[in-house]
């Protein structure tokens, strides 16, 4: 079967409803508010479209509590996060966490409560992890799992840790702490977790807990790529918008044809950008075996067209997108961390050469 | 009630069993008759009525058999912008004569629509065409046109009414580029070979039944041909490594000697926004096949060159010591454009064409902004004035 990289009139709904709940949750005033206050996530967002919307349990089928549908309307949820720069754990939770349970196989009862909003969960690696450097720094005897991982995207919210330590991957819901960092990402946030004498449940062993891990992180990479375009799509349209209202020498400086260049430039890298997001989505979806390739694509392209996505809309806004008060450096902040989460472009382009035998 | 998939490759199948390939433009004459050259033409003049997508269903089952094609890329301008334009603004009578010849090949087609000083600014031409009863005179100068050493008839646009802005007064032509006073010199250009030409036409007699559209109306007819040039490119499916970087990826697999990790990083670069822009291509068409086409056909094209020019430009220094040399620099007169038959060196100089024919890519990037964007166009002096007090 052929990818399908179009949105489908379900997606599309599912978009129209998602960006409805956004649009009332992610005023940039009240997301700066929230980034300087003790509570940085939005739980109460979280809720509504974990739950209310059944967003958590896209990619969990039926019976293990979920909806059923598949990571291409995962991918979609996760373009109208990026829009938004939504402050919820979802990349942590229902993006890596569940991947990781999905691809080892469990019927572990967490997976349920995932699916259905009622708990969340981290998986517990640095967040600049890519696919191809998996590496555990948590010790395991007789189940006890002790140790230290720095930069866990989304622990500070997460009820339960999924670990990889020593050769398994567990499942651990007390006996860690976790330390806020200062992100560089406010909307984002990572964490150092410490694990001393938590007692894990294994969910897979050996080949097989290197293999889920690798193939949850592959998933991460694949479906980041949305939030990335979504990202870069919400930079331009704003950018677009403010320069066709912003009069300099008089007349619009979206008249101007050096701006006017730069933008279509930029237009035409999120054409692409968008193709290659939808297919590593696409392919996920369907356990396509081209996805390593798919996956090491879309990142490759999409997380620096989102970092130049950003990084334009805050030189075309100028002044005003230098200041604390307007949303652009929440985007260009997202942008810049989510380029270096799941494995940098350049990883993503050092794996691709052994994928497609391009050696050095 | 239009075609199905399946009454398409019945069709086709029958075609095939009617059919040898021992006489290639028999062959193509009958492939027309049955509707099976463009299906989403009318019937009668090579087509069915039938939704554009399933063309692909055609060519597939065509392809397999190992039929003989019409090699669109010699007569790609017959194809891409005669055919569009004669199918919408022509007459019965026009559209019965010259379909046929141009799809099969037999008639190759050229473009007269640039000329010395109306290059991106077409609306500027200054070819004169004066009516004299049933004909019209046409003089003056066009340039770069490709394949007018070949064709035998070209879309032709002039200035009729030189008093009002210059949008409003050209009239659209088919020419016989075997009229008398149509002259075609080569033109060699940067390769060392003559694909274009110059075309100087010398009071040239063209009857009024030749004429595309309606008088004065030249720009509306010429926005037709421009449209479908556009979504020409980028129009057929190709696989990964299927474009230019599929003959650096080759190389850098053959010859591990020619490799440094600089020229990895750019190979990968490149590697990476071609199989982005494939993919946009793929996604452009699975658009179009749901009847819901995107912007994004304008930008297949402006994408394809950047990335021709720079994969060109880095399969050279690949080459190193070998990329100093170029293989031919006679001056011949190609009846096509052969971007593999040749070495490096011309795909490298070819390809800077890419970004110059068929619309700048500083012209494509303009649409974009404007038509995709929705931005606010430059302030125009040129629109209101006649086109005879137009500063030149
Ligand atoms: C290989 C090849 C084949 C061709 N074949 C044909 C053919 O078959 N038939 C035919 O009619 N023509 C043909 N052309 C001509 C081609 O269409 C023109 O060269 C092209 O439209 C540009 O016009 P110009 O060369 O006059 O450049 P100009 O219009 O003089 O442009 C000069 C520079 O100014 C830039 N520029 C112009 N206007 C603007 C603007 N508004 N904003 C920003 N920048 C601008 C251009 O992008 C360019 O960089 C061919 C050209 C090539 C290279």
């Amino acid at each position: 079967m052929t990818a399908d990289l179009l949105y489908s009139d379900v997606e599309e709904d599912l978009r129209a409803s998602v960006r409805s709940l956004l649009a009332d949750h992610c005023e940039p005033a009240a997301l700066l508010k929230r980034a300087e206050s003790t509570e940085p996530y939005d739980l109460k967002l979280w809720r509504s479209l974990a739950a209310d919307l059944g967003a958590a349990g896209l990619q969990v089928a039926e019976d293990r509590g979920g909806q059923g549908a598949s990571a291409r309307e995962i991918a979609l949820v996760m373009e109208e996060l990026g829009r938004s720069v939504a402050p919820v754990p979802f990349l942590g939770s229902t993006v890596l966490a569940t991947n990781a349970l999905l691809a080892s196989g469990t019927d572990h009862e967490l997976l349920g409560k995932l699916a259905s909003g009622a708990a969340t969960a981290a998986l517990a690696v640095p967040l600049s992890t890519g696919p191809d450097r998996v590496k555990s720094t948590v010790d395991v005897s007789d189940g006890v799992l002790t140790g230290r991982v720095g930069t866990v995207a989304d622990a500070s919210v997460a009820d339960f840790l999924v670990v990889p330590a020593g050769d398994g991957l567990y499942i651990v819901d007390t006996g860690f702490t976790v330390s806020e960092l200062v992100s560089l990402d406010l909307t984002r946030r990572v964490a150092d977790v410490t694990l001393s004498g938590a007692r894990g449940t294994a969910i897979a062993t050996g080949a097989a807990a290197a293999e889920a891990l690798t193939a949850a992180l592959t998933a991460g990479a694949a479906l980041l790529a949305s939030e990335q375009l979504g990202l870069a799509d919400w930079c331009l349209e704003e950018t677009v918008r403010y320069l066709k209202g912003r009069y300099q020498f008089g007349r619009p400086v979206g008249s101007f044809q050096a701006l006017k260049h730069r933008l279509a430039d930029l237009w035409l890298e999120l054409v692409s950008a968008r193709a290659a997001a939808r297919y590593a989505a696409d392919c996920l979806a369907r356990r396509d075996p081209d996805l390593p390739v798919a996956a090491a694509v879309a990142q490759a392209l999409c997380s620096e067209v989102a970092v130049h996505a950003a990084e334009e809309c805050v030189q075309l806004h100028a002044g005003i997108g230098m200041t604390w008060e307007h949303p652009a450096h929440l985007y260009l902040k997202r942008a810049k961390a989510n380029q270096i989460a799941l494995g940098t472009a350049g990883r993503h382009r050092a794996a691709l050469a052994t994928l497609v035998d391009l050696p050095s | 009630m239009s075609l199905t998939a399946d009454e398409l490759r019945e069709r086709t199948r029958k075609l095939l069993a009617e059919h040898d390939f021992s006489d290639r433009l028999a062959f193509l004459r009958a492939r027309f008759d049955a509707g099976l050259a463009w299906v989403h033409f009318p019937e009668g003049l090579g087509g069915l009525d039938a939704p554009r997508a399933l063309q692909s269903v055609v060519d597939a089952e065509l392809a397999e058999a190992g039929a003989p094609d019409n090699d669109p890329r010699r007569i790609g301008i017959g194809l891409g912008m005669a055919a569009p334009t004669i199918l919408r603004f022509g007459t019965d009578e026009q559209r019965k004569r010259y379909l046929r010849p141009l799809w099969t090949g037999e008639e190759v087609w050229c473009q007269l629509f640039s000329e010395p000083g109306a290059g991106s600014d077409l609306a500027a031409l200054g070819t004169r065409a004066v009516r004299d009863g049933d004909n019209w005179v046409v003089t003056g100068q066009k340039v770069w046109t490709s394949s007018a050493h070949t064709a035998r008839f070209a879309i032709l646009v002039t200035r009729s009414n030189p008093d009002v802005p210059k949008h409003q007064g050209m009239t659209y032509f088919i020419c016989d580029m075997h009229a008398p006073g149509v002259e075609v010199r080569p033109l060699r250009q940067i390769t060392g070979e003559a694909e274009f030409n110059e075309v100087f036409l010398t009071e040239v007699r063209i009857p009024d039944a030749n004429r595309l559209g309606e008088v004065g109306d030249g720009w509306r007819v010429a926005q037709t041909t421009l449209m479908n040039e556009r979504v020409a490119i980028g129009g057929h499916a190709i696989p990964r490594e299927g474009g230019m970087i599929g003959i650096a990826a080759k190389l850098w697999r053959e010859r591990p000697e020619l490799r440094t990790p600089e020229l990895h990083d750019r190979l990968l670069r490149l590697w990476v926004r071609s199989e982005g822009v494939r993919l946009a291509g793929t996604r452009l068409r699975q658009q179009l096949a749901a009847g819901s086409p995107g912007p994004e056909g304008s930008a297949m094209k402006l994408a394809f060159s950047t990335l021709n020019q720079e994969i060109s430009g880095l399969e050279l220094e690949m080459l190193g010591e070998e990329g100093l040399r170029y293989d031919d620099w006679t001056m011949r007169r190609p009846d096509k454009v052969d971007f593999t038959g040749r070495e490096a060196g011309y795909r490298y100089l070819r390809a800077k064409g890419n970004s110059i024919e068929g619309g700048t890519s500083e012209i494509l990037r303009n649409i974009i902004s404007e038509r995709v964007l929705g931005l606010p166009s430059e302030p125009r002096v040129d629109k209101d004035v006649a086109w005879k007090d137009l500063p030149r």
